[in-house]
């Protein structure tokens, strides 16, 4: 038989094989839910904080006799997948899990790019997907209906940060509108998200924008826009890259002794750059989705200060939780209370009970708009004071009250 | 009559596969286009011995140019980026006007620039066209990612597939199959033609070939033309069915499809008709097991696997084949070749 | 270009962009002479390079976690980084050696795969950084400021590469090496043991690559994914400067450092990347054109 007759059987039996290796998954006694996180590639920092997140509420709902629909107990279980980081990956990944693995509950990846990418598919499919990592705006105006998200939009998060510096504008001898402001925002949709979020903010204070640079993905060295930040002494130095944006924006900040009054960015926690820089990133502003110091509680972690005590204990090496954590519980969280409401396993039923959320978790409130996005809990800046996180926005939640203008490297 | 019979039978079961494991079409589809990156790569890669890491260019392109073409035609621009309101799905046969407008446009443009880059790059030799290509795809996905007409960093969501075309796995599992089918064939029909003497002459000595006097340049720049006018097509689909474009991952991504169709190439073994076929099916399928088995290990097999894949069998499954049963396989593998030179 | 009127304005900041690139470029020309032993000696390239760099930037993390000054980093990852240097000959490199250029390239570009999943795995994706608690030299009222760690990476780098000039020059090891470089099968003939020279020179690079990345650590931050970086950039100043060319590598890292840093500042950080890339394949393209003038052909 020579090679050409028989490669196509050659190929027909490997699909064999493939089919053979992945059946559906077991029902019995438990309910699955898919997610594809990243385990490796750029966002794999951020994936297994997801992932914990994750983890822990299965582990902490399963003990707790797992959820309850229509009077019968069900354990939650999860299947994952790992996207790699890669949109491409990612919805190739959803189409499986839907459709070799018959998940019919979804919970979300990490990052806006990789929602964007699955959305369309649980859309296509009706799947439900409820996700606590996908922050950006242009998810929730594509109408789709399947698609839920417990955290606040991005064009939110550092939107606190511009206000602050517009209120204390005084201090500096200005009024709001002199203030100037540098951007440096890695070029991937969550960073452009909160962006165009920022400009909006600074345009209705009549802020000048005077850098507006996008680091790019694969960035080692922001050397280039800090000088830029030098020379042109901005009052608001605003950056926003991931976990590795943070970390460099930190370190290079302080190694070429940058002056800005104000400096804010997303990821400090994720980075942990209270660990890693002690001392020079005293100051920094982080926003963040949630703090441990709120005061909103529920039924399954108790208070959220009691969610940080429990995640310290389960997984080692964090001193701060990160929010992306902490929100991915809560994505698993508002799926147990969607079940147990509609009393049904039927995605549509479920579709409609998620729709109808209307509750606290220790993350915070959640309420869904029509279009799928968290409406009824606001977004936090904490800022870096002697190592420890504080929150300075807003004003419900202000621990203290902000330290603006920073002292310069000079003074400390 | 043999030959007739047996792509028959191929032509069957690649058509009932998607039927019979609905769950599975989407994997299909991407095999489908396994097979295309592997068989466009061999083309300039294998026969003309032009190794390229930078073909994935096309591919990128071809997906962005679809992609725009889609959106401009229907949607107003403005509308569709400023993240105002929800959007309507097309009507089915808008859906498929735009589609098929967008992949002509995606040709065409790739076809023009394997022209104006080939001039170029294609007088380069060995490595360092293998590196330029490298550095042509790479620059490729950061230029994009610096263009806020196509969405820059933030990407580009492409149109949703409208209700009423059937079901959006079968669609586009057979779409991608046509076109691997069609670049088969085509590439059959070239190799077995005077061009496909002309490239393997220059894959075997260029300057030789060009002292008898081919048109080296010639030959090359149609090789790669053919090469990205597949590839540009492949892109503009995959647009579609991945439904979001991300300049640096999914368009240009040349360390995971720019690499991957040099290994499937190499995998099945290069310069042959069939070994790009066979490799991609080995490699596609050995991936999705690694995913499913290899939680997290999965690049780190991967990367073990291409070393032993290249160290080991560097001619491939058919090199290897030919290799290690001369008997049996090398004289009906030679007689294969012959039959295609006199068809 | 509102970015160049500051500059025009400012001319200061010329200098801060100069040194910036310039100690950047330091460190470039350490790897990218590694590559050029490595290109030269066996005919291979090596994309793998940059996963070395990454590999001694975890090592001195490593070290740095444990209390120990990041500075032990640079040796102790020289060593170690030549073993696993070894190692990969020996299990993979001795065999592509004498093959097609492009199966190298491939196998080296496993080689890289494997690393960073397997430091992914190990470390985790966490971006890390070791502080070496230097602190900062300012000059020009202040204007200019020059972290202490970039100057001695710097240092460091230029006196590798003279010590390397030396080991080349005087030993014995270094004059095997280079004749292998013009002439494996000469050298052969004339009792050297080729294997075992491509062993060291590969080893050496590996060596070298760690010494940079424990720079790398100490300056920026380290993380499994950021190998490619280093691997293009090495490549590209390798092919300007040419195969064996020591001051030359030395001068295009210096340029290449110097160049991206004005461009990230004159085209905006969006567009540095891209630039770093469209300017490989320019520098292509004009070599060739350069040397068809010259009636050679470029393989």
């Amino acid at each position: 038989m020579s090679v050409r007759r028989f490669s196509p059987y050659l190929a027909a039996l490997a699909s064999a094989l493939l089919l053979g290796s992945a059946g559906p998954a077991g029902a019995g006694e438990s309910i699955t839910l898919g997610a594809a996180v990243s385990e490796t590639g750029k966002y794999s920092t951020n994936g297994k904080h997801t992932r914990n997140g994750y983890n822990l509420a299965i582990k902490r709902i399963n003990e707790m006799g797992g959820i309850n629909v229509g009077g019968k107990s069900y354990q939650l279980k999860i299947i994952y997948y790992d996207d790699e980081s890669t949109p491409a990956r990612g919805a190739q990944l959803a189409e499986r899990l839907i459709k070799q693995d018959g998940i019919k509950y979804m919970l979300g990846p990490y990052s806006s790019g990789l929602t964007k990418a699955i959305a369309p598919v649980t859309e296509k499919y009706g799947i439900p997907m409820v996700e606590g990592n996908g922050a950006s705006r242009s998810l929730f105006n594509k109408g789709y209906k399947y698609l839920f998200a417990v955290l606040s939009t991005s064009e939110q998060y550092l939107a606190e940060a511009v206000n602050l510096a517009a209120e204390n504008a005084g201090k500096l001898g200005k009024s709001a509108s002199d203030i100037t402001v540098a951007l440096a925002m890695e070029n991937d949709p969550f960073s452009q998200d909160i962006r165009a979020g920022v400009l909006d903010d600074a345009k209705r204070h009549g802020m000048k924008v005077v850098i507006d640079d996008k680091l790019p993905k694969d960035l080692s060295d922001m050397a280039a826009t800090l000088t830029k930040v030098k020379a042109l002494k901005p009052d608001l130095l605003i950056v926003s890259g991931h976990s590795k944006g943070a970390a460099l924006a930190q370190r290079q900040s302080s190694d070429m002794k940058v002056d800005v009054p104000m400096l804010a960015m997303t990821h400090c926690e994720a980075a942990k750059v209270q660990d890693k820089f002690p001392g020079t990133s005293d100051y920094t502003l982080c926003a963040t989705q949630w703090a441990s110091t709120m005061s909103y509680s529920d039924k399954w972690f108790g208070s959220a200060s009691d969610y940080a005590n429990t995640f310290r204990a389960e997984y080692e090496g964090y001193t701060v939780v990160p929010y992306q954590a902490a929100e991915s519980t809560a994505s698993v969280l508002v799926w147990a209370d969607a079940f147990e409401r509609a009393g049904s396993l039927d995605t549509d039923a479920l579709r409609d009970a998620l729709a109808a959320t209307e509750m606290q978790t220790f993350y915070g409130n959640i309420k869904f708009a029509p279009t799928g996005q968290n409406v009824a809990k606001p977004m936090a800046l904490r800022q870096i004071i002697g190592g420890k996180y504080k929150v300075v926005a807003p004003s419900k939640w202000a621990e203290i009250p902000v330290v603006f203008p920073k002292p310069t490297w000079a003074e400390r | 009559m043999k030959v007739i019979l047996r792509y028959t039978l191929i032509a069957i079961a690649a058509l009932a596969a998607p039927l019979l494991f609905p769950e599975y079409q989407i994997q299909l589809a991407w095999l489908w286009l396994m097979v295309v990156f592997a068989l466009t790569w061999d083309a300039v890669g294998g026969q003309m011995g032009y190794n390229s890491f930078g073909n994935v260019f096309y591919f990128g392109l071809g997906m962005y140019v679809t992609a725009v073409v889609q959106r401009d035609l229907y949607y107003d621009f403005e509308e569709y980026e400023t993240l105002a309101g929800s959007l309507d799905t097309l009507p089915p046969a808008d859906y498929l006007t735009g589609m098929s407008l967008g992949l002509a446009a995606s040709a065409v443009c790739a076809v023009l620039c394997a022209i104006v880059l080939g001039s170029g790059i294609l007088r380069l030799r060995g490595h360092y066209f293998a590196i330029c290509t490298l550095g042509l795809g790479i620059a490729a996905g950061e230029i994009a990612a610096g263009i806020d007409y196509i969405g820059a960093g933030s990407g580009l969501v492409t149109p949703v597939f409208p209700d009423g075309l059937g079901e959006k796995g079968l669609f586009f599992c057979y779409l991608l199959l046509a076109l691997a089918a069609v670049t088969f064939l085509v590439l059959r029909w070239l190799y077995t033609s005077r061009f496909g003497l002309a490239i393997n002459a220059i894959r075997d000595d260029e300057d030789k070939a060009e002292a008898m006097g081919l048109h080296t340049t010639r030959y090359k720049t149609i090789a790669w033309c053919v090469s990205g006018f597949f590839l540009a097509i492949a892109g503009g689909i995959m647009g579609d069915l991945i439904g979001f474009i991300d300049p640096v991952d999914t368009a240009f991504a040349g360390a995971t499809f720019g690499v991957w169709m040099v290994l499937m190439a190499i995998l099945g073994g290069k310069g042959t008709l069939w070994g790009p076929v066979i490799g991609a099916t080995i490699f596609h399928v050995t991936q999705e097991i690694f995913w499913t088995f290899l939680f997290g290990w999965q690049r780190v097999a991967l990367g073990a696997l291409i070393v032993i894949i290249v160290v080991f069998f560097p001619q491939g499954v058919m090199g290897f084949a030919r290799a290690r049963w001369p008997d049996r396989f090398g004289h009906r593998v030679e007689s294969v070749a012959d039959e295609g030179a006199t068809q | 270009m509102d970015n160049l009127q500051i500059l025009l304005d400012a001319p200061i900041f010329s200098v801060q962009l100069l040194i910036d690139g310039l100690l950047v470029g330091a460190i470039f020309a350490l790897v990218a002479y590694g590559m050029a032993l490595v290109w030269g000696v066996m005919n291979i390239i090596n994309i793998c390079q940059g996963e070395y760099v990454m590999l001694g930037g975890f090592i001195t993390y490593l070290l740095f976690s444990w209390g120990i000054s990041p500075f032990v980093g640079i040796p102790v990852a020289f060593v170690v980084l030549y073993l696993v240097g070894w190692l990969t000959y020996r299990v993979v490199i001795c065999r592509v050696v004498e093959q097609d250029l492009f199966i190298s390239i491939l196998a080296t570009f496993g080689i890289s795969i494997l690393l960073q999943q397997l430091m992914n795995q190990l470390f985790t994706a966490d971006v890390q950084t070791a502080e070496a608690g230097l602190g900062t030299a300012f000059l020009f009222n202040n204007m200019v400021t020059v972290p202490w760690v970039k100057v001695v990476g710097f240092v460091l780098a230029l006196s590798v590469g003279v010590v390397l000039v030396l080991f080349m020059g005087r030993s014995r090891m270094g004059q095997a090496i280079r004749a292998t470089a013009q002439n494996a099968r000469a050298a052969r003939i004339m009792g050297i043991d080729t294997d075992r020279v491509y062993a060291v020179t590969y080893s050496i690079n590996a060596a070298i690559c760690g010494a940079a990345g424990a720079l790398v650590v100490m300056t920026w931050v380290v993380q499994a994914f950021q190998g490619l970086a280093y691997t293009v950039r090495s490549f590209m100043i390798v092919v300007v400067a040419g195969i064996g060319n020591l001051p030359g590598v030395v001068v295009a890292g210096l340029g290449l450092g110097a160049a991206e840093s004005y461009a990230g500042f004159l085209l905006g950080a969006e567009f540095q990347t891209a630039f770093i890339f469209s300017l490989l394949v320019v520098i292509l393209l004009w070599r060739n054109y350069r040397l068809r003038a010259q009636r050679k052909v470029l393989r």
